[in-house]
């Protein structure tokens, strides 16, 4: 077990900067989500951590050495590939000994440790068969069980569940959780997908054109995003934005008034979607629904405040009609706060 | 991949960058030198005489006839052939097999077989014979007969190398998704437009590798010229042959390799030239 | 790689099942007639090889097989020279696919695997090969050669053979690589591969259908080069120079034989990598 501390890396391709000054600590044990849109970066930087990838300038330290200009196999570490990379030419069982046949382990050590990595993943019952008669979710499990069964102290996964289908994604996820729970290996593991984050994540860093714009638990990220982008990317339908006017220490939307910080100029108010609640009377900040998607558990209207898109979640047996406009009571505790010109949140008071 | 290992590429193309320089580069020099040099200057001695000998013309002439009219021959052949397989289901690994022997074969082999046939005693002639055109053997492969020698190397060559043609039109028409055939049909295109409008343009980057391949080895025709004919038929790979082996004039021999890479050198440009698409053309 | 076979076949299902018997009917005599076309030459030179002198100046002649023998064979087999000459053949096509597949395989994984300043230039090198008549490239070699003593050997035939050769090596081999994913490296570096090692382990083993087909391409370009050949031997002749040189004064019958055993390997080799044909070509002609 080990704990890494990633310390100021850049990494330049040419003139493009893919990663600017990243500084990151994760924990022993912790598990850690790289979450961010394609090219932000959040690849790159879990390649710097393997070592498949060398950081312009900046240290990689893992359980206190230096690993920055280590090969990958000296750095102690496991990975599971998007593409799984489960060897074509060899046997399950001889996939999952791979990397403990590289430590030189004992024939007798290599088939215990096997043998247990593969009752973890539940894959006893195919060791001798070959991977291109597995499924993908069975693949999948293969190369969980070849990173885990070198005990390794640093666990680096690679969206490794972006190429199955959404059910079975939904079933691994659940199922990789437990896992990692129960193995306790420090885990780094990029994703695009925010539910996969939220699910997994201990802590989530949320990745955006080469930096990390926030890092906090699932929660806090979704509760108070740090900038209009962690705001606009996590959750769903994503926060609202809309520019008001402050004077006063008070913000007016129709005939609302909400309380507003007095920094800054150009205002935005940030506003999830479920924090909106209709209002009996009409009464509150007034919202033209456009379009009513029933979504089963709930409705999801989408219109304009003040001239301005935004999207709201109501309960599934709310009477709203496209066209109409109904008025939306908006505890203030709960929206963020946004200085439009820098788009990072207003710090609360 | 990072900078410390920067060396490694070129550690692995080294070896056969000096192997393409020694054997490659270098002799190219060398024949343009040698082509050039007689005596103790340089002069165009060995042009003059090249120019001035009697198969000259005829070489010249004959090579010229010959790839003008078999590589076009050629594509179309293949063409068809790769249009006719692409409708087949059953068989079709089997008879694009068959079709493809070809490539293997080499001149030489190619003109021996067609000599089997086309010979005095042949099996054309047997044939001609039977159906009661000729009386006896009647010789198709002399100096007294060159157009019909002209047309028993057309037809060595058609048979040998139409396969690699094939073979690069095959593997091109695999890289164009069916998607757009379908699309025209949809809109209405007959199969003679859907192949003429979307079939050929999307084909254009084989046709110009199998053209460039299949004429620059047009201008070194040899062997089966030399299988069928022997020296009835001067082609230019022959005479830089026999003013090497047989007269060991190796300045002559030189200059007509000079000619034949330059004929080659500007086929190649005109087809860069002519069937360049442009890269967001492409699908 | 593997699949290419399948490719080729599932998107003429459908079209072929809607073909009317009529044209299916015109489909196949067509395709008859080119099959024919390709079988009929090499047919009618087996028999000539096998029919011996007699058989050769049979007139009128049957296209059915009479009289065949192996005698004519072995006769042409035991004419002094002739063994030597395909034993050459045999040494110069195995020099040139261990050379060409040594030179031209490192090169196509540098193309696949690494960007590198030179690159481009690399290419454009690889890519001239092309444009210019290779075999003529044997004409000046000829004096260096004899000061290398090299002039007359198998071995010298072989590397004028691999110019030949490494350009095609070079790019199909670099497409080869890059079929095979990255990331199998990666995970064997990741799990404690030396960059040799993971080559060895991970990569061979999966490249190495591929690679055989690419010697296979090489032997075959060898055995069947006349010019090259035929200008940098006098004694230790290859099989196509042998043939070549004897040309005018062999009879009939021999010319037949030598010309069948051209044939055959190229026959059979085309049959082993047939699955590869379409991809290799792809490739080589981007």
């Amino acid at each position: 077990m080990a704990d890494i501390v990633i310390d100021r890396v850049v990494k330049e391709f040419g003139s493009f900067r893919a990663l600017q000054e990243v500084s990151l600590t994760v924990n022993d044990g912790e598990f850690v989500a790289l979450l961010g849109p394609s090219g932000c970066g959040k690849t790159t930087l879990l390649r710097i951590i393997a070592g498949l990838e060398t950081q312009t300038s900046g240290r990689v330290v893992i359980g206190g050495q230096d690993v920055s200009d280590l090969a990958p196999r000296k750095r102690g570490l496991a990975m599971v590939f998007q593409n799984y990379a489960v060897f074509p030419h060899m046997t399950v069982f001889e996939n999952v000994a791979f990397g403990l046949r590289m430590q030189k382990a004992s024939q007798a050590d290599v088939k215990r440790k096997v043998e247990r990595a593969a009752a973890l993943l539940h894959i006893e019952s195919y060791l001798d068969r070959y991977p291109a008669k597995l499924s993908g979710g069975q693949r999948q499990r293969v190369a969980v069980a070849r990173a885990l069964a070198v005990e390794p102290a640093v666990l680096l996964m690679d969206e490794p569940l972006s190429n199955l289908d959404a059910l079975l994604r939904l079933e691994m996820r659940t199922e990789l959780k437990a896992v990692l729970r129960e193995a306790g290996t420090t885990t780094i593991y990029v994703t695009h997908d925010q539910t996969e984050a939220m699910g997994l994540a201990d802590r989530i860093a949320v990745m955006y054109g080469g930096k990390i714009d926030q890092i906090g638990s699932p929660l806090e990220i979704y509760a108070t995003p740090a900038t209009r982008f962690v705001g606009g990317f996590i959750g769903s339908p994503p926060m609202n934005f809309i520019k008001v006017a402050c004077s006063g220490g008070t913000a007016r939307i129709g005939e609302a008034a909400l309380p507003c910080p007095m920094a800054g100029k150009d205002l935005e108010l940030g506003l999830r979607g479920e924090d909106a609640a209709l209002s009996p009377n009409g009464s509150g900040i007034p919202f033209d629904v456009r379009v009513v998607e029933p979504m089963g558990s709930h409705l999801l209207l989408t219109g304009a405040i003040d001239g301005q898109l935004a999207r709201i979640v109501a309960p599934p047996t709310a009477k709203v009609n496209a066209g109409e406009r109904v008025g939306l009571n908006v505890d203030p505790s709960r929206v963020t706060w946004i200085d439009g010109s820098t788009g990072r949140a207003i710090a609360r008071a | 991949m990072p900078a410390r290992t920067s060396w490694i590429p070129y550690a692995l193309i080294a070896p056969s960058v000096i192997f393409l320089a020694a054997l490659f580069l270098v002799p190219l020099v060398q024949t343009v030198w040698l082509s050039v040099s007689a005596g103790d200057g340089l002069s165009l001695e060995n042009y003059r005489r090249m120019a001035g000998d009697l198969n000259f013309a005829l070489a010249v002439k004959n090579t010229f006839l010959l790839t003008l009219v078999v590589v076009p021959l050629q594509v179309v052949l293949a063409l068809a052939m790769a249009t006719m397989v692409t409708k087949l289901d059953k068989g079709r690994d089997l008879v694009l097999w068959v079709l493809t022997i070809p490539l293997g074969i080499s001149d030489l082999a190619a003109g021996l077989a067609w000599l089997a046939l086309l010979q005095n005693t042949g099996y054309l002639n047997s044939a001609l014979y039977a159906l009661g055109l000729i009386q006896g053997p009647v010789g198709w492969l002399s100096q007294e007969t060159p157009v019909a020698l002209f047309f028993a190397i057309v037809l060595a060559e058609l048979w040998r190398a139409t396969a690699i043609v094939l073979v690069i039109l095959i593997a091109g028409l695999q890289l164009i998704p069916k998607e757009f055939a379908e699309a025209a049909e949809i809109f209405g295109a007959r199969p003679w437009t859907r192949f003429t409008r979307i079939t050929l343009p999307l084909l254009k980057p084989s046709l110009q590798s199998a053209l460039i391949l299949r004429t620059v080895l047009a201008f070194e025709v040899f062997a089966v010229v030399y299988a069928l004919g022997g020296r009835n038929f001067p082609v230019l790979a022959g005479e830089a042959y026999v003013w090497q082996n047989d007269n060991q004039n190796y300045g002559v021999a030189a200059a007509y390799a000079v000619l034949i890479m330059a004929i080659s050198l500007a086929a190649t440009a005109v087809y860069l030239r002519v069937l360049r698409t442009r890269p967001e053309q492409l699908p | 790689m593997t699949t290419t076979a399948a490719d080729l076949t599932s998107p003429a299902k459908n079209r072929a099942m809607a073909l009317p018997s009529a044209r299916r009917l015109l489909l196949w005599t067509g395709l008859a007639v080119l099959i024919a076309w390709v079988l009929v030459p090499i047919y009618l030179v087996a028999l000539g090889a096998f029919g011996g002198r007699l058989g050769v100046f049979r007139w009128p002649k049957s296209i059915w097989p009479s009289d065949l023998s192996f005698a004519a064979m072995s006769q042409f087999l035991a004419i002094e020279g002739v063994f030597n000459a395909l034993l050459n053949s045999l040494i110069a096509a195995g020099l040139t696919v261990v050379f060409s597949i040594a030179l031209g395989a490192p090169a196509g994984y540098a193309l696949a695997r690494y960007t590198f300043r030179g690159q481009n230039a690399y290419r454009l090198l690889v890519l001239l090969t092309r444009a210019f008549p290779l075999a003529i490239l044997a004409l000046p070699l000829t004096v260096s050669f004899i000061r290398l003593g090299l002039y007359d050997t198998p071995f010298g035939v072989s590397l004028i053979h691999t110019v030949l050769a490494l350009p095609f090596a070079a790019l199909v081999t670099q497409s080869l690589f890059m079929g095979i994913p990255r990331e199998y490296e990666e995970a064997a570096w990741v799990f404690g591969c030396t960059r040799f090692q993971a080559f060895i382990k991970v990569i061979l083993p999966l490249a190495l259908p591929g690679l055989a087909a690419t010697a296979i391409f090489a032997f075959v370009i060898s055995w069947n080069e006349v010019f090259a050949a035929s200008i940098l031997t006098v004694r230790e002749r290859t099989l196509t120079a042998y043939l070549l040189r004897i040309l005018a004064e062999s009879p009939l019958h021999y010319r037949f034989a030598g010309g069948f055993i051209l044939i055959i390997p190229s026959v059979l080799f085309i049959f082993a990598v047939r699955r590869y044909l379409f991809a290799v070509w792809g490739i080589a002609s981007k």
